[in-house]
């Protein structure tokens, strides 16, 4: 079974929502679309307030090859094209919607496409206008991804079915319910890309899904010999990109570089499940499988939300109990926790996980000088060394951490704090430190004067 | 829920954790090594429980006041203090005068640990830095040993714990040599079964040897001690014991009674194990633990001391650093 070195055992706490089935989710009174909840330039709207919009429209357009478009997830009337509070707490472009009464869940709008006659570069085209972007929690728009330098070939794509972060349970549920779709989508995204093969990596807690997916595939002759499925074992952060290449094609990425560099393209398996049911009928993204958890919330499980549904209506839907005292965007591990309630869901909210009090880390927990046990050098999935990195950090000492101990490969797994017995945020100083080098580089590059300039 | 006032924390990831703290592996070593103490109190009487309770009193009362003249938060509660107290103890004599033993357990913390920054930071394990000076100090105390299971060991304690401080102690009736003295100086071996269960003369914490493996045990189940660390000093020990002892039976002992004698249980699981002092990777620690198995037999063997274990335990803590420099592991996707 394909695997990585080190790395660390939460408890996975997949049982909370693992058995619920998707269900879809009820309109919010209003639907906040941020325009810009992909990496990349904001989507510019094409819409003027007042307009009545059909669910599944485009409602604004990307800005640029790095921005996708938006699509209107309900039908109703657009009440404001201005700006919202983003989850950081910045205003930014959003358009709000409010959903008819008894509006439809059946998309009206889309023409089928027969995908079969698309040249990859038509079919990379179409994962741009649908707005895909990945749905793991990165959100960075899928064309780009697919679109990897002309120089490097790509061998093999990688499916994400991974899913390492603890209650996260929406990839789960998306492989045993939408086995054809994902290999539909794989098809797609394989001629996409002029890959040979697909390996989907699935962790050794979810057999039941990897058994769904084989045997989907073991009845299509035009896929059974270029599509894979193999079990990981259960580790996180098994479902990062470079553990996932060391472990399914036994290859590093290059420190610095990129999955194209080893012929690679891992894609998450909500994604392909999306592109797979949306392409064929030229629909956009307007909803998501997202994971409702943990012990703050009554109503756990597995929902169809639509984007841009705000977090106050999710909670009241999930039945928030008293016991609730920390709210976390994605997974516990990697999630950011929420600061107010007003914050809408976006494409790369896999997962909305509610901590009771019995679950979240104490309250100024003690936190002690580093006792050099090695845990943190015991279980970083990069072999660095975050005790060493951890003493420069409290020194100030962000460029040696760069540029002797490689700072900028850490992907702030969170492995190194999850172990640390002396509570020092580990995690939290070398994202701190890197975020001053950047903004110190930026810095230096503003007062020399662009090139250009 | 918006009758309600939801009260949020905010934190960044990761936001759980591993409920194992500083705290809670000092906690289970200090529980580790009552039954070591026990044992001690049982061999030797009140005495040795007057020289455990005056190392570790000391050394969480030196603790105490640099933390506080130094307007630090107080540490004591962290055990680990404690643990030095206990451990420096353990590696005295049972007739030690107290004095000394109070005055070890100062040593051990204001130079061993607060001198070099306290928890953390110190780069010699405390208790040995203790014992090392004690050592050079007051050479004969601290090689003058009683007998095991003294009939009235519950009653008195041995006059030399009770010598006034600088004065010259008055060395009572003396039993023999400890088991690694008389092998060394009178070619006399000691069965090794006297040997596993204490039935001996020696330190305190020398004696109990298999009580201190089963401590051990515990707290490497528990993952809280590296368990590689004595391991490798095991191993490192049991060959070369081995091999000296097929080519000459009679000058070099087995390699059970080199395990079970001396301090090198205590050492070897309490002691080399000490996680400030002991390198930070895998590879490291088992090179560490070869270097103090080797540094024993060497010393045990060639040495002009019988012991050896509190000098490989403290020249290898020196070499730390190093250790964990030679075996930096390669950074995922870099070529060395």
């Amino acid at each position: 079974m394909g695997t990585f070195k080190h790395g660390i055992h939460p408890p996975e706490k997949k049982e909370i929502s693992g058995d619920k089935k998707i269900r879809r989710f009820p309109f919010s009174p209003y639907l906040i679309i941020l325009l810009s909840q992909h990496i990349g330039r904001p989507a510019k709207p094409i819409v003027k307030e007042g307009q009545e919009v059909v669910r599944g429209q485009k409602i604004a357009e990307a800005d640029g090859f790095v921005s996708v478009p938006m699509h209107s997830p309900a039908t109703g009337v657009i009440k404001k094209v201005g700006t919202s509070l983003d989850f950081d707490g910045k205003m930014t472009p959003s358009i709000v919607i409010e959903p008819y009464p008894g509006s439809e869940q059946s998309v009206q709008t889309g023409q089928d496409v027969n995908v079969d006659a698309l040249k990859p570069e038509e079919i990379v085209k179409a994962v741009q206008e649908m707005g895909m972007v990945g749905l793991g929690g990165a959100a960075f728009p899928t064309h780009v991804k697919f679109s990897p330098p002309k120089d490097k070939p790509i061998r093999t794509l990688i499916i994400n079915g991974a899913e390492c972060e603890p209650y996260l349970t929406s990839d789960y549920r998306v492989m045993l319910e939408q086995a054809k779709r994902i290999l539909r989508g794989t098809k797609i995204v394989l001629k996409a890309l002029k890959a040979e093969e697909a390996i989907i990596g699935i962790e050794d807690n979810k057999k039941d899904a990897a058994q769904v997916l084989k045997d989907t595939i073991a009845i299509d002759d035009s896929a059974v010999n270029f599509i894979k499925v193999e079990l990981l074992k259960t580790k996180y952060p098994q479902g990062a990109e470079k553990m996932l290449t060391k472990a399914l094609v036994n290859k590093e990425i290059p420190s610095g570089g990129l999955p194209a560099d080893i012929g690679v393209i891992v894609s998450n398996i909500a994604t392909v499940s999306e592109i797979g049911e949306l392409m064929p009928k030229g629909q956009g993204l307007i909803e998501r499988v997202v994971t409702l958890s943990g012990k703050g919330i009554d109503n756990p499980g597995n929902y169809l939300v639509p984007l841009g549904t705000p977090l106050e209506f999710v909670l009241e839907q999930a039945g928030i109990n008293d016991k609730a005292r920390q709210i976390i965007f994605g997974g516990p591990m990697m999630g950011k926790s929420a600061a107010y309630l007003e914050v809408p869901i976006t494409k790369g909210t896999s997962g909305i996980v509610v901590l009771s009090e019995d679950e979240v880390i104490p309250r100024n927990q003690k936190v002690y000088p580093c006792i050099r046990c090695g845990e943190c050098v015991n279980v970083c999935p990069l072999y660095l060394n975050p005790s060493r990195l951890g003493i420069l950090a409290r020194n100030d000492e962000y460029d040696k951490m760069a540029e002797e101990f490689n700072l900028n490969d850490c992907f702030e797994c969170g492995s190194c704090a999850y172990v640390c017995p002396s509570n020092i945020p580990l995690t939290q100083y070398f994202r701190i430190a890197k975020k001053v080098l950047r903004e110190g580089r930026k810095r230096k590059e503003s007062m020399v004067g662009t090139p250009e300039a | 829920m918006n009758s309600k006032f939801l009260q949020l924390d905010l934190r960044s990831s990761p936001h759980v954790k591993r409920p194992v703290t500083v705290e809670v592996i000092m906690r289970n070593v200090v529980y580790a090594l009552i039954p070591v103490s026990v044992f001690a109190v049982y061999a030797f009487g009140i005495s040795a429980l007057a020289v455990i309770l005056t190392t570790t009193v000391f050394s969480i009362l030196t603790e105490y006041i640099m933390v506080k003249v130094d307007g630090r938060e107080i540490t004591i509660n962290d055990y680990s203090a404690a643990i030095t107290g206990i451990l420096l103890g353990l590696t005295l004599p049972p007739g030690f005068p107290l004095w000394m033993a109070a005055l070890g357990g100062i040593i051990s913390i204001a130079l061993g640990k607060y001198l070099f920054g306290g928890l953390g930071f110190n780069i010699y394990n405390p208790a040995l830095v203790g014992r090392g000076f004690l050592q050079a100090a007051f050479p004969v105390s601290i090689t003058t040993w009683h007998p095991a299971f003294n009939e009235n060991r519950f009653s008195e304690f041995f006059s030399s714990n009770l010598a006034a401080p600088f004065l010259k102690p008055t060395v009572e009736a003396v039993s023999g040599a400890t088991p690694l003295a008389a092998l060394k100086f009178e070619q006399k071996a000691t069965d090794a079964f006297s040997l596993m269960f204490g039935k001996t003369d020696g330190s305190l914490g020398e004696t109990g040897g298999i009580i201190i493996l089963l401590c051990g045990i515990y707290l490497a189940v528990r993952k809280m001690l590296d368990w590689r660390i004595p391991v490798s000093i095991f191993a490192v020990v049991i060959i070369f014991s081995t091999i000296f002892n097929m080519i000459n039976p009679e000058k070099f002992p087995s390699a059970l009674f080199m395990l079970f004698s001396g301090g090198l249980m205590l050492g070897a699981v309490f002691m080399a194990t000490d996680m400030v002092t002991s390198p930070v990777t895998k590879r490291g620690t088992y090179i560490y633990g070869i270097l103090i198995g080797l540094l024993i037999v060497i010393i045990r063997i060639w040495g002009g001391l019988p012991e050896g274990v509190m000098f490989a335990i403290l020249f290898s803590n020196g070499l730390v650093p190093v250790i964990n420099i030679l075996t930096k592991s390669r950074v995922y996707g870099t070529k060395k």
